[in-house]
């Protein structure tokens, strides 16, 4: 129930996203979310990609420093609170979120979460029901 | 192998006669035949019968790298240029460049001595040898080239770029040593990984590696990546090119081949000769050259002179690795600073690849240094606080090796610049009014 997601090594330098982007549209890899992590020098750029092997593929070959990672990615009404129940779920199992990411579009909002205990953190949301995505489902 | 045992293994007072001898002649060639010694010579009110043994040396004046450049092109060439059958330059990054030229003697003894270090190395008739430092104006390429063929290798005169092209011939051709500058090595090494190809799938086993001063560690990473022995070949085109010292199989030290090139070791402030082990700017007297020789030729190399039989069997001194360069030591907030010490503490750290630049600037009067450095790609984390801690490893290293802070700047995979040939690792952008 697990998505991979597509990390990359950015150094801060203007035009270093756009050939990330660039090199994934010239390879029909579309995106569906991404989250930009910074520090004063370097990045850490973040997506949901619609096929993530062949990203890290192409990307390697571009010689940037790229990585997979598994993150649980769920759906929720957008509506005001929605998000706040679940992440109780959460913290009352006390599973601690690294860092998260959204969007919300018409009557459905997506959510990407880096928990510490990814299974747990699975196991929690089902069993409260939630929505959580599959790969399928993106 | 010891190529030429009757010199390589001469007993120590007999060389250091030959050495006198040698010194002698030496030194009434060029008064009578270099007016720039003649004049030196004379301001010191010193003349050739003042020589008498290797000792007297110290009375004879330095040489230094300006002085070349003040005489440019031929003001300290000895021989007439009926004499003269090949000129080297060297790149001149200030002001003129250095000219060096060789009798058709020159040559021979460049070649033996280059054989003698090829011999040293393990490589024999039976090896394809290649040669990737540049051929040309530089004397890298032709003087390997030459000593390979004189000891009877096969030669490959592969010089510096399309690196691919030279993989495959590594590989379908089986060579089996290679000469080239360190950097150039891990860019072969890479450009290896790159094609695919598995170092078992080469027969690479000795590697002759110099023109620019590199670690241990970078010798393990090397000989790991590689699949060969790495052996340090020292040279500079002033005295002869490659082929002034190697080491030998005991790797513990780089011998000198005194027969033709007398070492000493100076303090680069007050110029004195200092005792054996102690470290100090290594200065060269070329005894046998005949077109450009030189007299105590201040080589700017730091390092020091290890006396002692070898248990290789050889006689000759042996030097230190060069630990830096007089004139590329940064002075930084008052300290003195070698990128020589930065690359080895990168070198011990997996997480960084063994490429590095040093960026020193001025800022508000504060000297400040950031050292660049690329992140391997397999230690790559998604995770801030690692990529953060990781900086935060390298910079706390840094600080206690060279004793003032530094700015760690951590770079993609593959954007510090390659070098074919000496590489350009510190960028000084201090304007000093």
């Amino acid at each position: 129930m697990t998505i991979k997601q597509l990390s990359v090594f950015l150094e801060n330098k203007t035009g270093r996203i756009n050939e990330v982007v660039r090199t994934l549209g010239a390879n029909e890899i579309n995106m569906h979310a991404f989250s930009m992590a910074e520090s004063t020098d370097f990045g850490i750029l973040r997506l949901i990609v619609s096929d993530v092997d062949k990203a890290v593929e192409v990307l390697r070959s571009h010689d940037f420093a790229v990585m997979s990672t598994d993150v649980v990615c769920l759906s929720c009404d957008n509506v005001p609170g929605a998000l706040a129940v679940i992440l109780e779920y959460l913290a009352q199992e006390q599973i601690f979120i690294e860092y998260m990411y959204a969007f919300a579009q018409n009557d459905r909002a997506n959510v990407v979460i880096k928990p510490n205990d990814l299974k747990h953190c699975v196991e929690v949301l089902q069993a409260h029901q939630c929505d959580v995505l599959t790969k399928e489902k993106l | 192998m010891i190529w030429n045992p009757s010199k390589e293994c001469m007993h120590r007072e007999q060389l250091r006669e030959l050495q006198g001898k040698r010194l002698q002649k030496l030194v009434a060639y060029v008064y009578h035949n270099v007016s720039f010694y003649r004049h030196k010579m004379q301001a010191m009110d010193l003349m050739p019968d003042d020589i008498r043994s290797i000792d007297d040396i110290v009375k004879l004046p330095f040489t230094t790298k300006q002085d070349l450049r003040d005489n440019y092109p031929y003001g300290l060439m000895a021989a007439p240029n009926s004499e003269v059958v090949r000129v080297h330059a060297s790149s001149g990054t200030t002001g003129n460049p250095t000219i060096v030229g060789y009798t058709r003697k020159d040559l021979a003894i460049w070649s033996e001595v280059m054989s003698r270090c090829l011999s040293a190395y393990g490589v024999t008739r039976e090896d394809t040898f290649s040669v990737s430092y540049g051929y040309g104006l530089f004397t890298g390429g032709l003087g390997a080239h030459y000593g390979v063929e004189n000891l009877g290798a096969t030669v490959i005169p592969a010089s510096t770029g399309n690196t691919e092209k030279h993989v495959r011939l590594i590989r379908d051709l089986k060579i089996t040593g290679i000469a080239c500058t360190p950097s150039y090595a891990l860019y072969l090494a890479e450009t290896v990984d790159k094609m695919g190809i598995d170092k078992k799938d080469l027969s690479l086993r000795i590697g002759a590696f110099g023109a620019e001063p590199w670690t241990e560690h970078m010798r393990k990473e090397i000989q790991e990546r590689l699949g060969l022995k790495a052996y340090n070949l020292y040279g500079l085109s002033e005295i002869m090119g490659p082929g002034v010292s190697c080491e030998c199989e005991a790797q513990n030290g780089s011998h000198i081949h005194e027969d033709h090139f007398y070492p000493e070791i100076i303090d680069p402030v007050t110029l004195e000769t200092l005792p054996a082990g102690q470290q100090g700017e290594l200065v060269f007297t070329t005894l046998t050259k005949e077109g450009m020789p030189l007299l105590r030729y201040r080589t700017k190399d730091l390092t020091s002179l290890m006396p002692g039989i070898c248990s290789c069997g050889r006689t000759s001194v042996r030097m230190t690795p060069i630990m830096g360069r007089s004139d590329d030591m940064l002075i930084i907030r008052g300290i003195n600073v070698f990128p020589s010490q930065v690359e080895s503490v990168i070198l011990s750290m997996k997480e960084f690849e063994p490429r590095y630049m040093l960026v020193v600037d001025r800022i508000n009067n504060l000297d400040t240094l950031q050292v660049q450095v690329e992140v391997r790609r397999d230690y790559f984390s998604d995770d801030m606080g690692t990529m953060l801690n990781l900086k935060k490893a390298l910079s706390d290293k840094l600080k206690s090796v060279l004793s003032i802070s530094a700015d760690v700047k951590l770079m993609e995979p593959n954007s510090i610049q390659r070098s074919q040939g000496k590489s350009q690792r510190v960028i000084d952008k201090r304007v000093l009014i």
